[in-house]
């Protein structure tokens, strides 16, 4: 009974309540630590030049326009990558597969999401981007393009998990309805299954656009590193420099609360903003879908 | 109004399936080349000199000793900080915590927490445990950082993995008179056991591969020696073969391929017990 709580009952109970809102007071204080040494940035760099389109923070030239370009072209890339791919690919597991193939590909996709992004960069480096150059007659092969392709493949089993979970989750007697009206498997997948499942179809791409864009290291080995601003669509085959890689290759080298350490807090609060907003959409996207489903069965 | 002959209908399945087909096998196919690539280059640098020497020669020669005992090293920091806290979190959200607003904030922080960029992380463990605290670049600053980082996964695996107890042990040891934390040790954590298990290798096993958060928290270029105390910076696997495919002219390619094999062995290897243990786990439940 509630009344006989024993003094360790008592402290485990409120050890682990704490240890419950712990997720809260981390995601707190890593906001806060990003604001505390990011914002004096806006204090010390006018806003002209930090929105300007020159990185080069040796002359306190603090434009960070080229950086989030960079990000955008590589994540746009990444993105035209993995949305397909990934789909097609948690399409054919949850609907066509038998189940033995199933058991093999689903691990073999995570064995993917596994793989340390710094042995892709490894990778890139040796192996795909002398390729890329040569393949494409391009004076270097560190490219945006190289950056895409393998944040590409980063993302794919983020998007494949999640959009094979929301496809898994739709009710088995819906197929069945399309299959009795006389409909094809193709036919109930694409005119079904997939429209049942497109929040979570949805909240799929925007985690997989949200790990992209976080990528660090993979891109920072192979995109070059030239902080260029990205104008046209031939940036792809240019370098560029993403936000992730700007913060991982420069913070070992400034001083402790300069101007260029502030700078650099500044561009991972974006990053952290960007993060926070891809999930609480998706998440608010996932918690309406169980309402949705929650009203239906009840 | 579409109406489809029946023969085109099929041949619409049959492309259908075909290009789907074909998505999957060029998804799949680099996942297995790129394994293979790896261990073929990097098995020839693999020798008990190679794993257990230290490189020398501006870490053109000698062994990668100093970075598998540093990874070793941050991947134990980081359990004993995320471990228990993970785990004390996933049963309050499985056996305790009411369907309210403030268990759904916990819900999105976590979501949010797997979601902010590695690279984060190590602003914030350099803002926080580096500089704040001062533990200097330090294996407690990158452990501490890590864990941070791994607690999602424990947490969301580890409490689905309590959820799937059924209802009705905790009802039957209720009902017997035990409390609520017997009822949760002694009934429900050994049956969600292997699951728990399967949750923090596989965290730790992304722990084990960073590179990012490491970087200005706790990883050294070069040590001669090994971190004597949880105070000192030490070499990692991760950042060890950025190290040596980025920063140092002329590097041997075996020397670089051996390391990128032993990463991904340890990396893998984890994986692999945690996968093991999972379908070991299922197929011996009763329930």
């Amino acid at each position: 009974m509630e009344s006989q709580l024993t003094w360790q009952e008592f402290i485990v109970t409120r050890v682990i309540k704490a240890s419950g809102y712990s997720a809260i007071v981390f995601v707190a204080l890593i906001f806060y630590f990003l604001l505390r040494e990011g914002l004096p940035t806006l204090a010390e760099v006018p806003f002209g030049n930090l929105f300007s389109t020159r990185w080069y923070p040796i002359e306190e030239y603090y434009g960070i326009l080229p950086l989030i370009s960079g990000s955008l072209v590589v994540t746009f890339g990444a993105a035209l990558v993995a949305v397909p791919f990934g789909l097609g690919t948690a399409i054919f597991i949850s609907e066509i597969a038998p189940r033995w193939l199933r058991e093999i590909l689903k691990p073999l996709v995570e064995l993917l999401g596994g793989l340390p992004s710094v042995v892709l960069g490894f990778l890139g480096i040796l192996v795909l981007s002398p390729y890329l150059r040569v393949l494409l007659d391009l004076p270097t092969g560190l490219t945006a393009l190289a950056g895409s392709l393998l944040l590409g493949g980063i993302a794919v089993p983020t998007v494949v998990s999640v959009a094979e979970d929301a496809l898994d989750s739709v009710p088995r007697s819906y197929r069945e309805g399309a299959w009795a009206l006389g409909a094809t498997k193709w036919q109930t997948i694409w005119r079904v299954t997939l429209p049942a499942a497109r929040s979570g179809v949805l909240t799929a791409v925007m985690l997989g656009v949200g790990r992209a864009i976080g990528e660090t290291m993979t891109v920072m080995m192979v995109t070059g590193n030239a902080p260029v601003l990205a104008t046209k669509l031939s940036s792809i085959f240019s370098p560029v420099r993403t936000m992730t890689a700007t913060i991982a290759a420069e913070m070992g080298e400034v001083a402790n609360g300069s101007v260029h350490y502030h700078t650099l807090f500044f561009i991972g609060m974006v990053l952290f903003l960007i993060s926070l907003a891809v999930n609480i959409t998706a998440s608010a996207v996932v918690f309406r879908q169980q309402k949705r489903s929650e009203r239906v069965l009840s | 109004m579409k109406t489809f002959l029946p023969l085109n209908r099929n041949l619409t399945q049959r492309l259908g399936f075909g290009l789907l087909t074909a998505m999957t096998l060029a998804t799949v196919t680099p996942i297995i080349a790129v394994i293979a690539y790896i261990i073929i280059q990097g098995a020839p640098a693999i020798s008990l000199e190679f794993l257990t020497s230290a490189p020398y020669n501006g870490m053109r020669n000698g062994g990668i000793m100093p970075a598998i005992v540093g990874t070793l090293y941050l991947t134990i920091g980081t359990a004993i900080f995320s471990v228990p806290l993970g785990v004390a979190a996933a049963i309050y959200l499985s056996e305790y915590a009411a369907d309210t607003w403030l268990t759904r904030t916990i819900r999105i922080a976590i979501i949010n927490l797997a979601g902010i960029p590695s690279v984060v992380y190590g602003l914030f463990g350099l803002g926080l445990f580096v500089l704040f605290l001062q533990f200097g670049t330090s294996i407690l600053a990158a452990s501490l950082t890590l864990s941070i980082m791994t607690l999602p996964v424990i947490i969301s695996t580890s409490e689905e993995a309590l959820r799937a107890v059924p209802q009705s042990f905790r009802t039957v040891s209720i009902s017997l008179g035990a409390t609520r934390w017997q009822t949760i040790r002694r009934i429900v954590l050994p049956e969600a056991l292997p699951g728990i298990i399967t949750g923090i290798i596989l965290g730790l096993e992304r722990a084990a591969g960073e590179t990012a958060p490491i970087l200005f928290t706790g990883a050294a270029f070069f040590l001669p020696r090994l971190p004597g105390s949880p105070f000192d910076a030490t070499m990692a696997l991760p950042y060890h073969l950025f190290v040596i495919s980025t920063q140092i002219p002329e590097m041997p390619f075996q020397i670089q391929y051996g390391t990128a094999l032993v990463l991904i062995a340890f990396v893998l290897g984890m994986n692999l017990v945690a996968t093991v243990i999972r379908s070991r786990a299922r197929a011996k439940r009763q329930w």
